[in-house]
């Protein structure tokens, strides 16, 4: 346990060789993980928690940690050396329990640049436990804490009030700590600057801008110059072989294969299991969510995003959430599902639900995005940014009529902004393998299996019978194909497939326009609602649900008759 | 000993440093501004704030913490003399 962003997901990856997600802002973690630890003989189970500023939590994320105090053995108290006043605090919280405790100074690297000397000794005696100096980044003291385990302690403390607490932590410091006056680095200079409105707004700007851009060049690179290649070049001839050895046609053939386009195969347009099941994900999407989380996993590390919380935090205000909110909403960027569950950073319910429906919404996922690109890129760039446009004034609009009418407050910001860090590259690459492989394993059984239901269902004209029935509203109101009924219900498993179908129909660009902008804000996919269920509960999740339901029609409609 | 100024966080002048000396508020907002590091006694200094009332951000000894502008109101400090 430890304060936040004091390095304990880091401590917990290197104790137990569990990789878990590791950046550089307060509530990366918002769930807990377990892990085990070899002992001597015995195997420990070892648990990270979200990181918490005293017992008595104040959002979700500290509650889940508050929580798993009482199921515990031993704590690790994770302490960031280099704050260490503020996070004694906690420690003598955890001392008061009866539950033995070992200290890691952690971050220990950083006191010496920073002039801050600690008398590990004098500690450990004044706290009746064991202390540790320890970089988890690096690995450096995990060793000796880890013999040390065993001394663990818990030092007869009786419960105290605030004041005497701190008067405690006070005395402590007093004897243990010496600061040295130290000059400004470079990194907290710049760190300094891009919280001032000049020239932090315009740093910002900047940054994204660049983000938009290094996204884009990577995701097309990759797309030209290796997925593009490799499917036309490799795949293609090998399926075009299996699609002649099953006889050019039947059953088999269009689950697998799918429909020939001109004698060829097509991998948007085929729809087979083999061709556009896998093309989807390897092909159109992996590119530009390797691009995304690639750029975003940087930023985190560097401790970019707090700063855009707080230079936002204003305009948030206005739409019923404050800056913090801005980091789900970047998550949901690349997946809707991790955003949505870091809306537990959040303090008020009504927070929360906002966020989460906005996300819902309003934020194209990366897998999205990316056939977004690819399709409606083809027909010209200013109907993508027609899109992207659009979504951006549902989010806030949609937030000013939530923040009207959600009942309960949003409260004020108060977070933590952590030093500027330059980004370790063995954590950036074990953070972007872990979301790759996050992607890959839920997306492709998804879009494989949907596309087995969409096979079956059209041999047994089952979209038909939809379709006539959905056709006054996607074709009178949406002005789309009634073929796109089909489409849309797919969008509920995977959006980027149902994109993808969009794509088979011959769509005018304008169609394509007002069918991405539907697919987006209309119903989540599978795999989101499932999320949003869990954190909203059934109720908030129906309201959620109707909401995104009723602005995707409106806002569907008004495209329609405006292009 | 002069007379110095007091304040609140929310209008110091940026790069003005002082001491708490009051947390004019309910037992929540105190309770989560100490766990945070801002309590009676601790010099602060201010590193920016945003236009139009937006957060404030304040150095206290390593960390560094934005508040929002209601609350910065109610951290009483008295200014550093220069």
């Amino acid at each position: 346990m430890g304060n936040p962003n004091v390095g304990k997901s880091a401590f917990f990856s290197r104790l137990t060789g569990v990789r878990v997600i590791i950046s550089n802002y307060p509530g990366t973690t918002v769930e807990f993980t377990k892990g085990y630890l070899k002992l001597g003989e015995e195997m420990a189970e070892v648990i990270d928690v979200p990181g918490t500023y005293t017992l008595e939590p104040t959002s979700k994320a500290e509650e889940v940690a508050t929580e798993m105090l009482k199921d515990g053995d031993l704590v690790i108290d994770v302490v960031d050396a280099t704050n260490l006043e503020r996070n004694l605090f906690l420690t003598m919280q955890l001392l008061e329990r009866d539950i033995p405790v070992i200290v890691a100074l952690n971050v220990w690297d950083d006191t010496k640049h920073r002039g801050i000397h600690i008398d590990v000794k004098k500690l450990e005696q004044l706290l009746g436990v064991p202390v540790v100096p320890t970089v988890a980044v690096t690995g450096e003291g995990m060793k000796e804490l880890v013999t040390r385990i065993h001394e663990a302690a818990s030092p007869p403390v009786s419960h105290r009030t605030r004041d005497e607490r701190w008067a405690a932590v006070g005395r402590i410091i007093e004897q243990v700590q010496t600061v040295t006056h130290r000059h400004h680095t470079w990194l907290e200079h710049l760190g300094d600057a891009s919280v001032k409105p000049f020239p932090g707004i315009p740093i910002a700007v900047l940054v994204l801008l660049t983000s938009f851009m290094i996204i884009r060049f990577i995701g097309e690179s990759l797309i030209g110059y290796i997925s593009e290649p490799l499917f036309n070049n490799l795949w293609a001839p090998l399926m075009m072989r299996l699609s002649e050895f099953l006889g050019s046609g039947g059953f088999l053939h269009d689950i697998l294969i799918g429909k020939l386009i001109s004698g060829e195969i097509d991998f948007i347009q085929s729809f087979g299991i083999l061709t556009t099941g896998l093309f989807i994900p390897f092909g159109a999407v992996l590119p530009y969510v390797l691009a995304f989380y690639l750029v975003l996993g940087f930023l985190e590390d560097l401790g970019y995003l707090p700063r855009v919380a707080v230079l936002l935090d204003t305009l948030m205000h206005r739409l019923g959430m404050h800056g913090y909110a801005i980091i789900p909403t970047l998550l949901g960027l690349g997946c809707n599902v991790p955003g949505i569950l870091a809306t537990r950073i959040l303090e008020s319910k009504r927070e929360r639900f906002i966020v989460a429906t906005l996300i819902s919404i309003a934020v194209p996922c990366a897998a999205l995005q990316a056939m977004v690109i690819g399709l409606v890129g083809g027909e010209g760039w200013h109907y993508v940014a027609i899109v992207y446009g659009t979504l951006f004034v549902v989010w806030i609009i949609l937030g000013l009529i939530l923040n009207l009418t959600v009942k309960g407050f949003s409260p004020e910001l108060l977070i933590e902004i952590p030093p500027y860090r330059l980004p370790s590259a063995r954590i950036l690459a074990v953070k972007l393998w872990m979301r790759i492989l996050g992607f890959l394993k839920e997306a492709i059984p998804i879009v494989m299996l949907g596309i087995f239901v969409i096979t079956i269902l059209y041999a047994l004209n089952v979209f038909d019978y939809i379709a006539n029935f959905a056709a006054p509203v996607v074709s009178g109101l949406l002005g789309l194909p009634r073929e796109a009924t089909a489409a849309l219900a797919i969008g509920f498993l995977r959006k980027d497939m149902a994109v993808g179908m969009l794509g088979a129909l011959s769509l005018s660009a304008n169609q394509l326009v007002v069918g991405s902008v539907v697919l987006a804000m209309f119903f989540p996919c599978i795999a989101s609602f499932v999320v949003l269920a869990r954190e909203l509960k059934l109720k908030g999740m129906l309201v959620a649900t109707g909401i995104m339901i009723a602005a995707s029609l409106v806002v569907g409609s008004l495209l329609n008759l405006i292009l | 000993m002069t007379f110095n100024r007091q304040t609140t966080v929310a209008y110091m002048e940026t790069g003005e440093r002082g001491r708490v000396i009051e947390i004019a508020g309910g037992y929540g907002l105190t309770r989560r501004l100490e766990a945070m590091g801002i309590r009676p006694g601790k010099k602060i200094t201010k590193v920016s704030s945003m236009l139009m009332r937006g957060p404030v951000t304040i150095q206290v000894d390593g960390a560094q913490l934005a508040i929002g502008f209601g609350m910065a109101r109610r951290i009483l400090v008295e200014l550093e003399s220069k």
